[in-house]
């Protein structure tokens, strides 16, 4: 079963999951040219944008906790899901500039350095950038394996950042964005409790984990 | 067919079209008649919010903290019978009716803009009456220096409140002299509707240079004190919310700037709009805050 469908996943290819990926963003262009928006639809296209972005953080976070735990290798897709999730969340910033804002620069600017939200997710997003711009096979050529690992860990503090950019931005304390934080310190806990996959010993002569 | 940017505002019309119709339904289906009030000087000839997006786009957080939430539960509160408790420093404590309070030969129009803390804003027709009516109806005794407005506790019918979002019932306040004033009213309708539920059935209060929240919905229970009530928001936050809740685009919600608004309906890039202090009300009302801090009275 489990070889089954780690074979399935094998056989799908890359472009498949940027496919399915882009679907969110074609549901939204679709709703702003048919009005199914809501009155506020400014709003809309900047809350769904970035909500699909902090979920594609979810679950390029999610790859290696599934493989540890559950032996299903995602690992093939986990650029394209980190890919997406940085897409996702520059439209976001994008649609705060443009239709949020309106380019009214120094209030933004002013904003973002006076304002907790705004500041952990600009922070995030920027945490997030130069793994966008190394997500090549090229860089890590480059950079070399360690460092290259090394660098993408900075997602472990942006993604606890994406959370908190959304609970500091409601009036009350809300359910969902409580939620994904949990989820995401979880996926996060989970890389320390179980460090290699389960059901496998200590791997002979000190032989490094890569994932 | 080619669709560009352009054509996403004119949404507006067929909304407005749908809610002409829908109201059109709504009159043709209940007994209860069209409401219909005198023009008011008081009135901003802004042009009005279309009756979709001000009965779709509400935060009222007994039927949940979603902008739709209350258009899609408020549906669940029974709103006839219904009876306002007015007592405390009054000189005829009692029940009052919805019809003792706002006469239909009472009403008027007030068109005015109402500015959410959340830094949006709309232009809203209501329906409605001084609250320097109903005050004076019950009698205010001299020593009565505040009003307190509490809003309708059901948590069977109003599901928000099966959730400690809040310190439930939402509870408000004014000073005497914001509640006399006469551009506070008490509506009860909207357009030529009578309020919708999301909107605060079957009366609500409408303060328009303060901030939203501080206009409470739903009214059961009008109490005149001689001390600063209770209100909602500022007991849970009382660093973001103050009592008083003038809109100020001086004084920043700890947050967010309060220096620009975006008006619903506007379009996706319709822009910001500077705010104005006490929502462009300060030719009426900025005499009864002389001398007052209001950095520290926010």
């Amino acid at each position: 079963m489990k070889r089954q469908l780690n074979d399935t996943l094998r056989r799908l290819p890359v472009w498949a999951v940027w496919m399915g990926g882009l679907i969110p963003l074609c549901l939204l262009v679709w709703d702003i040219f048919t009005g199914g928006l809501g009155v506020e639809p400014v709003r809309d296209v900047e809350h769904r944008l970035g909500r699909t972005a902090l979920y594609f953080l979810i679950a390029s976070l999610a790859v290696t906790p599934l493989v540890r735990i559950a032996g299903i290798s995602l690992m093939k897709f986990r650029r394209a899901l980190g890919l997406l999730c940085f897409t996702y969340a520059g439209l976001h910033l994008l649609s705060w500039v443009t239709m949020d804002m309106a380019f009214l620069w120094s209030q933004m600017v002013k904003d973002v350095l006076k304002r907790p939200y705004l500041l952990f997710g600009m922070s995030a997003l920027l945490l997030l950038l130069p793994l966008a711009i190394t997500s090549n096979n090229l860089s890590i050529r480059r950079m070399g394996g360690q460092a290259w690992r090394k660098l993408h860990k900075l997602v472990y503090i942006a993604a606890p950042l994406v959370a908190l950019h959304w609970i500091w931005a409601l009036k009350t304390f809300p359910v969902t964005p409580g939620f994904w934080l949990i989820v995401i310190l979880t996926l996060l806990g989970l890389r320390v409790a179980i460090p290699r996959p389960l059901g496998r010993g200590k791997p002979k002569g000190g032989l490094k984990e890569v994932s | 067919m080619k669709l560009n940017w352009s054509d996403v505002t004119p949404k507006a019309d067929w909304l407005n079209r749908r809610s002409f119709i829908a109201a059109g339904a709504a009159f043709a289906a209940s007994p209860a008649a069209a409401l219909t009030g005198k023009a008011s000087p008081l009135s901003t000839d802004e042009k009005p919010n279309s009756f979709e997006e001000i009965t779709n786009y509400n935060n009222f957080y007994e039927f949940g903290t979603g902008k739709e939430d209350p258009a899609r539960y408020a549906d669940a509160m029974t709103i006839d019978p219904w009876s306002i408790e007015i007592g405390g420093m009054v000189e005829r404590p009692g029940s009052y009716g919805v019809e003792d309070l706002a006469p239909d030969n009472a009403l008027e129009e007030r068109i005015y803009r109402l500015r959410c803390v959340e830094a949006w804003s709309m232009v809203i027709p209501w329906i409605g009456v001084p609250l320097s009516s109903v005050l004076n109806k019950a009698g205010v005794q001299p020593s009565a220096r505040f009003v307190s407005f509490e809003t309708l506790m059901r948590p069977e019918e109003m599901r928000g409140q099966s959730y400690p979002i809040l310190k439930w019932p939402y509870r408000e306040g004014l000073r005497m002299d914001e509640a006399m004033h006469p551009l506070t009213i008490l509506a009860t309708g909207l357009y030529s509707d009578p309020m919708p539920k999301q909107n605060g059935a079957p009366i609500r209060l409408v303060v328009p240079w303060k901030y939203g929240f501080k206009s409470i919905k739903s009214i059961v229970r009008i109490t005149l004190t001689d001390k600063q009530p209770f209100a909602t928001w500022q007991d849970t936050a009382p660093s973001e919310y103050g009592f008083y809740a003038n809109v100020n685009p001086e004084v920043d919600h700890p947050r967010w700037s309060q220096a620009t608004e975006r008006r619903i309906g506007s379009g996706l890039f319709g822009g910001r709009q500077e705010t104005l202090k006490f929502n462009g009300y300060g030719e009426q009302v900025a005499s009864l805050y002389a001398g007052m801090d209001l950095t520290k009275n926010y």
